[in-house]
């Protein structure tokens, strides 16, 4: 047998069936440039590897946390409804729900630098710079009770400093725990005495109905981490008329141009067929609508206030809010940083006109 | 089901609304089957007997046709704060066979559903490798391709059942689940493209999307099965499945299936991302807590009868289906329990089990109206017996919320309503 069969057949022997023998390189793709490495090799492991140079502080964490996280998070970092609370939550691991905090369960500190740099804010993503996101750490650790309020942090403490819950894992143990007891050959015949129902799923009737029932926030269901849904939830009413497009005055492009810059908004705002009101107020028919005047949303002072005193979004005045929300209405709850384009602006505002109350 | 031969739109039986219609109709089929009376949708000319249907140009691209519209992904609300990082769920009770379409295959974002363009689209590989490299999407199509069929799983399906029975339908407790015949390219010809350096025994994978989902996987695993995927189901992924390009990481936690698949990185270490240590990581008894439970263990659900199924035909001939998998490897056997596993019968597979992909089964009964608490038992390849929900707490107690693979029951009433229960 030739040198190269031997290698063919052992090749596929070692790959299997219907895989395609190893070979030499094809020569497919180009080199990976220094940049471009730099632009998406931004992961950071728990020894600081990846760390970018920079620091921030507790005071500077907390306004920025307040300015971009706390719609979610809580000025705290406590939580808002559904979203995940980033502090407390100690000694709550071996209790039925614990509470899984930054605090009180995630091992490495790296994890929360990276997570935050490379995925947050939510709809704003690697907006924050390299010090804003070393502050906004430093201030959730700081929320858990884990720092002094003149905490610094840097690439040079980051990897040193010490999680409570860093001994709190251990290694997949299925193997010695349960594969063995879970491989006893199976029962067929008389394998118990008696059967009896022990629990009803229908006793907490939190299975959604079809879907022109609406999705009611059932009190007393488990979630994702065993937590109860929000009581709270909003409550979708059949009687709702679904709102009509007036497609007519918008111009087309402009609108779908609108569609694409009002990405930046969805993760808060609800607009459309049976938009709800969610982190912030949903946008049907917000064109020509008083300010801070959508029932069912807890708006902020300032943002009722201003609707008090005369502000109706129009073309104009969105355009303007739209601008830097802060300076239109200080104090908003709004914590998007603004569109900055005013032919973005303008795209979402014949947007938003499509949806009629 | 209401008898769809007379119902002109869609019908939903989730409801008890929609369960009092189906009731209705179990009466008015059981007479029909001895009605002397000739039936006339025989006997008359029908509308469609005899005018014209549709042409070839009315559906370039189809979607099932409208009686069927029941037959749809659904949420639950009250899960998650928002639905752009969320999870719907496969209707899976009304699907037989074992591929799933991938109009109504779960779908499960972070940042939600990106449209990324083959134009755009850039795969990275860089780390300990010889040479990084950067492969447009033209580049993907022309490495060596394989086709492999394989289920994913998300390692939280049927994780709100943990505290006890809490939605009533097999799409909700265990609808985080899909399987597609996947074409594209295996990591081993991908990675030797770039050459691994020795010291590399992980890789960390990243998407495209704002949420950049990483998580680390072991080089042996991803040299021993891995692939990405540019087609499922003979067409280009969707949108919501990761287009253009996914990973494919069979048996494993659909976690780990990243979407949009835009890094791989060849590491000496696990980067302990958020993804693997504050998710997907589960919690026992005492407060600590597993991590790197990657494989999804041997698991299988009673699709009809089941809560959204109920039985509408009256006495006689019934078949009872359902789906078993494991991350181990073929499903070997499964059995199904009438009386709440006193007693179980062997199934018959559809097919042959075949390596981490769904085996369908059926088990023909001759129901007589009787009570029944319906149960499904998987044995893989391994040995491995699907576990009671019992068996798995005293291991892991109450807290853990991903990796339950309990056995199911489904309480069958004499009217052949269905509800999702626990037994003893």
């Amino acid at each position: 047998m030739s040198k190269f069969l031997k290698l063919a057949l052992s090749g596929a022997i070692m790959v299997g069936f219907g895989s395609p023998v190893m070979a030499e390189k094809l020569g497919l793709g180009r080199a990976a440039l220094p940049e471009e490495i730099a632009a998406w090799n931004k992961d950071v492991r728990p020894d600081g590897t990846g760390l970018p140079v920079g620091s921030g502080n507790v005071a500077d964490g907390e306004e920025i946390f307040a300015d971009k996280c706390a719609a979610c998070h809580g000025d705290f970092a406590e939580g808002v409804g559904n979203w995940p609370k980033l502090a407390g939550g100690f000694d709550t691991l071996n209790r039925q729900d614990p509470v899984k905090t930054v605090g009180s369960y995630w091992p490495h500190l790296s994890t929360t630098f990276d997570y935050i740099d490379r995925s947050m804010p939510f709809g704003d993503a690697q907006s924050l710079t390299t010090d804003e996101v070393y502050a906004i750490v430093a201030y959730i650790l700081f929320s858990n009770d884990l720092v002094e309020d003149d905490f610094v942090l840097s690439n040079e403490n980051l990897a040193g400093f010490e999680m409570p819950n860093r001994d709190g894992f251990f290694v997949d143990n299925r193997d010695d725990t349960e594969y063995a007891q879970f491989s006893q050959p199976a029962c067929m015949e008389n394998c118990k005495e008696d059967v009896k129902i022990t629990m009803h799923a229908t006793v907490l009737d939190v299975t959604p109905g079809d879907p022109s029932d609406g999705t009611g926030a059932p009190p007393g269901a488990a979630g994702e981490g065993g937590k109860a849904a929000p009581e709270t939830a909003a409550k979708v009413t059949a009687e709702t008329p679904a709102p009509t497009p007036e497609t007519a005055a918008a111009d087309p492009e402009l609108v779908a141009a609108g569609e694409k810059v009002f990405k930046k908004c969805a993760a808060c705002h609800k607009v459309g067929e049976g938009a709800q009101n969610s982190i912030g107020p949903a946008l049907n028919g917000i064109i020509d609508h008083p300010a801070g005047a959508l029932e069912g949303f807890n708006y902020s002072t300032a943002m009722t206030a201003a609707g008090a005193g005369g502000l109706v979004w129009d073309a104009a005045s969105l355009d303007q809010y739209l601008i830097k929300p802060r300076d239109l209405v200080k104090g908003t709850k709004m914590t998007f940083a603004g569109l900055k384009d005013e032919g973005d602006r303008a795209a979402v505002i014949a947007y938003l006109s499509t949806f009629a109350k | 089901m209401p008898d769809r031969t007379t119902t002109d739109g869609p019908t939903i039986n989730t409801t008890r609304r929609g369960f009092l219609a189906a009731s209705t109709a179990l009466v008015a089929s059981a007479t029909a089957a001895r009605a002397a009376t000739p039936d006339p949708l025989i006997t008359e000319v029908q509308e469609w007997a005899s005018g014209l249907g549709d042409g070839v140009d009315a559906t370039p691209y189809g979607l099932p046709i409208r009686f069927e519209s029941d037959v749809i992904r659904r949420n639950v609300s009250w899960l998650t704060a928002d639905t752009i990082s969320s999870i719907n769920f496969t209707p899976i009770h009304a699907l037989d066979g074992t591929i799933t379409p991938a109009g109504c295959a779960f779908e499960r974002h972070h940042s939600g559903a990106i449209e990324l363009s083959k134009e755009d689209y850039r795969l990275m590989i860089n780390g300990l490798v010889d040479q990084p490299l950067v492969f447009t999407y033209a580049d993907l199509e022309r490495f060596p391709r394989v086709t492999r069929t394989y289920f994913l799983e998300c390692a939280a399906n049927t994780g709100m059942e943990w505290a006890g029975a809490q939605l009533n339908g097999a799409q909700f407790t265990h609808g985080m689940v899909h399987n597609m015949e996947y074409t594209g390219v295996t990591l081993r010809t991908l990675l030797n493209e770039a050459g691994i350096k020795p010291e590399a025994k992980w890789l960390f994978v990243e998407g495209a999307d704002a949420s950049s989902n990483g998580r680390s996987l072991p080089l042996d695993k991803a040299l021993d099965d891995c692939m990405i995927a540019f087609k499922a189901n003979g067409e280009a992924l969707r949108k919501e499945h990761g287009y253009p390009v996914r990973l494919i990481v069979p048996g494993w936690e659909g976690n780990l299936w990243i979407k949009w698949l835009r890094r791989i990185e060849v590491t000496d270490e696990p980067v302990e991302s958020r993804e693997e240590t504050s998710k997907y990581t589960d919690t026992m008894e005492n407060g600590t807590s597993r991590k790197w439970t990657w494989v999804m263990d041997a698991k299988s659900v009673v699709t009809a009868p089941s809560p959204q199924m109920p039985i509408t035909h009256g006495h006689g001939p019934l078949v009872i289906t359902g789906l078993a998998w494991s991350g181990r490897g073929p499903v070997a056997k499964v059995d199904v329990s009438l009386d709440g596993g006193k007693n179980w019968h062997e199934a018959r597979l559809a097919a042959p089990g075949q390596p981490m992909a769904l085996t369908r089964f059926y088990f023909d009964h001759d129901w007589q109206g009787e009570e029944m608490l319906l149960q499904s038992r998987v044995t893989d390849s391994t040995g491995y017996v699907q576990p009671t929900k019992t068996q798995l707490r005293a291991v892991r107690g109450l807290n853990s919320v991903y990796h339950n693979n309990c056995i199911q029951t489904w309480w069958v009433k004499p009217n052949g309503e269905a509800e999702n229960v626990e037994v003893s």
